[in-house]
């Protein structure tokens, strides 16, 4: 495959290059190879253009459009990460200031603390309830469209809307939650307002929009599991918990591998949900790495050191995802 | 098992609860005088019913302005995201033209790449191209996208060659192909990929936030979170607000959940 692309496609290489470009039974592949080698050759090029003509008039604008809006920043906003910049007066080139800077930088060494600490203690509990809650699910018990419903329908609330609504919910003298807890009995919380109860209030807001993506791609693992499996187990004397060791847990791991590398990729760029309830307060104690970064470019107007922020954040979360790779490869689960 | 009392409901009838009570709340609220929500303590049934935060919320700030943007945005974003990614899908899993495997691999890399590190330069893209306090700032980065293109490479890929192989010897050109036998086919590929576009077009707050500032041009999200500004205390008319924000979605999850759901797991096999 690799050598097709190596390999050009002047009028010198002829048939046998096309041959080797071709997948078997693409249409226009078969098409070249029905050409019999004795035709004229401007037929066997005419041909290739023409595939090559189609094929890329069906590719281009899709391609285009995506490495535009993907690779093209990306390679800027490199540029841009070794730059003093406001956005408004030329920029100055600074070499690696900006991610010296970020080194000693406070502020950015809380947000840090405030994802990774998020991350590390969210990601194992959504898992597990995730799959937890897929295997209560996988049943046919009375009202279980219902309990579907009501558990997925916070997944198509948007941040927006989260985050506004957490706002009246957690209210301090108004919100139900407070108001629960009177009813209780129990003391009252600050829950938004409170230093200390602040990222915690955010990660159970995040869990409730959350939670339903890990269930959903649990069940849909757990449904392909064949039942002569979970039968032949049963069969063989194994009970409910050695069914769910040694036959369930073991097709899940795949699942698990990714449901995990995708929450943590986006619980480490948790933003628009901090954006809508306290802007990263009380006193920066919810600032996160993306809060961060939006903050120091468009408010403070410091362009360069947000992009060394983001590109900082990038190569992190590539060795963590990597790594996640990494380890299940070697304890041999087949992720992908 | 289904006639006897199962000891799942023990577990999932409370959590059910649980998470519908912030939605309800929402909706009672938004029908609640403020009056009645500031009562302290609180109490979660109102003693009527208003209808007055709509009416002061539809008064306030031009909500019908920003649907209909978000609409806008929506639909140009599934149109060109189905006609896109099926072209680009089908080009990649059936069609043999030069530089397709390193397209196709530098298009699956950028799925890497996350929205946060290109907020930057994007801004200062859109900014060049006059896209600044336009809704295109809003719909251009949903035109298309590397996972769209990727689904619909692996429906095409399951898809049987017969048909098309039949409709070549009829004499279709691969454009009559893909039109009149493979999109036909696509149906289902094509609703998860409708749906996954809904979702992340219409609940986008990123790319409005940072490009538009005109009240005229707002998306819905965007116009809750000023909106959120500027009445933090009016809760009633807040939640009216939400409620009309979130209103299409929950609508549409109801009606159509299994779609729904079927997307949300698609997009687990992503990758």
């Amino acid at each position: 495959m690799k050598h097709g692309i190596l390999i050009s496609d002047h009028e010198k290489s002829g048939a046998g290059v096309v041959r080797r470009r071709d997948r078997p039974g693409m249409p226009d592949g078969s098409a070249d190879k029905s050409a019999p080698a004795a035709k004229p050759k401007w037929t066997a090029r005419r041909r290739r253009v023409v595939a090559n003509l189609t094929g890329w008039s069906f590719a281009a604008p899709a391609t285009l459009i995506i490495l535009a809006l993907t690779l093209f920043p990306a390679a800027w906003a490199f540029l841009i990460s070794r730059e003093h910049w406001n956005g408004l007066t030329p920029a100055r080139q600074i070499g690696w200031d900006n991610y010296r800077l970020l080194l000693k930088d406070a502020d950015f060494k809380s947000a840090v603390n405030h994802t990774v600490l998020f991350t590390v203690l969210y990601v194992p509990v959504v898992l597990c309830l995730g799959m937890f809650l897929a295997i209560a699910l996988n049943r046919k018990i009375r009202f279980i469209s219902f309990y579907r419903t009501a558990l997925f329908v916070p997944l198509v609330v948007s941040a927006a809307a989260t985050g506004i609504l957490a706002n009246f919910v957690f209210d301090q003298q108004f919100g139900l939650a407070n108001n629960l807890l009177r009813v209780l009995h129990l003391p009252q919380q600050g829950f938004l307002a409170d230093r200390h109860e602040v990222m915690w209030v955010i990660a159970l807001i995040y869990l409730w929009t959350d939670l339903a993506f890990s269930v959903i791609v649990y069940l849909a693992a757990l449904q392909d599991i064949p039942t002569d499996c979970l039968e032949a187990a049963r069969i063989d004397g194994a009970n409910r918990w050695q069914q769910f060791r040694h036959v369930i847990l073991p097709s899940l791991a795949p699942v698990t591998v990714f449901v995990g590398v995708w929450e943590t990729i986006s619980v480490l760029q948790i933003f628009e949900l901090v954006l809508t309830t306290t802007h990263g307060g009380p006193l920066g104690a919810s600032q996160t790495i993306v809060y961060f970064i939006y903050n120091q470019a468009f408010n403070l107007s410091r362009y360069g050191y947000g992009s060394a922020v983001a590109y900082t954040l990038f190569g992190g979360t590539l060795i963590i995802t990597l790594g996640l790779f990494a380890y299940a490869r070697r304890s041999k689960i087949e992720a992908f | 098992m289904s006639r006897k009392f199962s000891r799942w409901h023990l577990l999932l009838m409370p959590l059910s609860l649980v998470f519908l009570l912030p939605l309800v709340q929402m909706l009672l609220a938004s029908f609640t005088s403020n009056a009645d929500i500031n009562r302290f303590p609180p109490r979660f049934i109102p003693s009527a019913l208003h209808i007055s935060g709509y009416v002061r919320l539809f008064r306030d700030a031009p909500v019908g302005r920003w649907m209909l943007n978000s609409a806008i945005v929506s639909g140009i974003a599934i149109v060109s995201h189905l006609v896109l990614c099926s072209l680009g899908g089908y080009a990649y899993a059936r069609l043999s033209f030069r530089g397709r495997t390193v397209a196709f691999v530098t298009l699956v890399a950028t799925i890497m790449i996350p929205t946060q590190m290109l907020m930057i330069p994007t801004y200062f893209m859109f900014s060049h191209l006059g896209l600044i306090d336009t809704l295109g700032a809003a719909f251009v980065p949903f035109l298309t996208s590397a996972f769209g293109v990727f689904l619909m490479r692996q429906f095409f890929l399951s898809l049987p060659k017969d048909l098309e192989e039949a409709g070549r010897i009829d004499g279709l050109t691969t454009f009559g192909v893909f039109f009149r036998i493979v999109l036909p086919l696509a149906r289902p590929a094509l609703a998860t990929l409708a749906v996954f576009t809904l979702l992340n077009s219409w609940n986008d707050l990123l790319w409005p936030l940072i490009a538009i500032n005109d009240p005229s041009k707002f998306t819905i999200q965007l116009g809750l979170v000023n909106f959120q500004g500027a009445h933090h205390i009016d809760w009633q008319e807040l939640m009216a607000c939400n409620v009309v924000a979130t209103a299409p979605l929950i609508i549409g999850f109801l009606i159509a959940q299994r779609q729904f759901v079927q997307t949300m797991s698609m997009s687990g096999l992503k990758g």
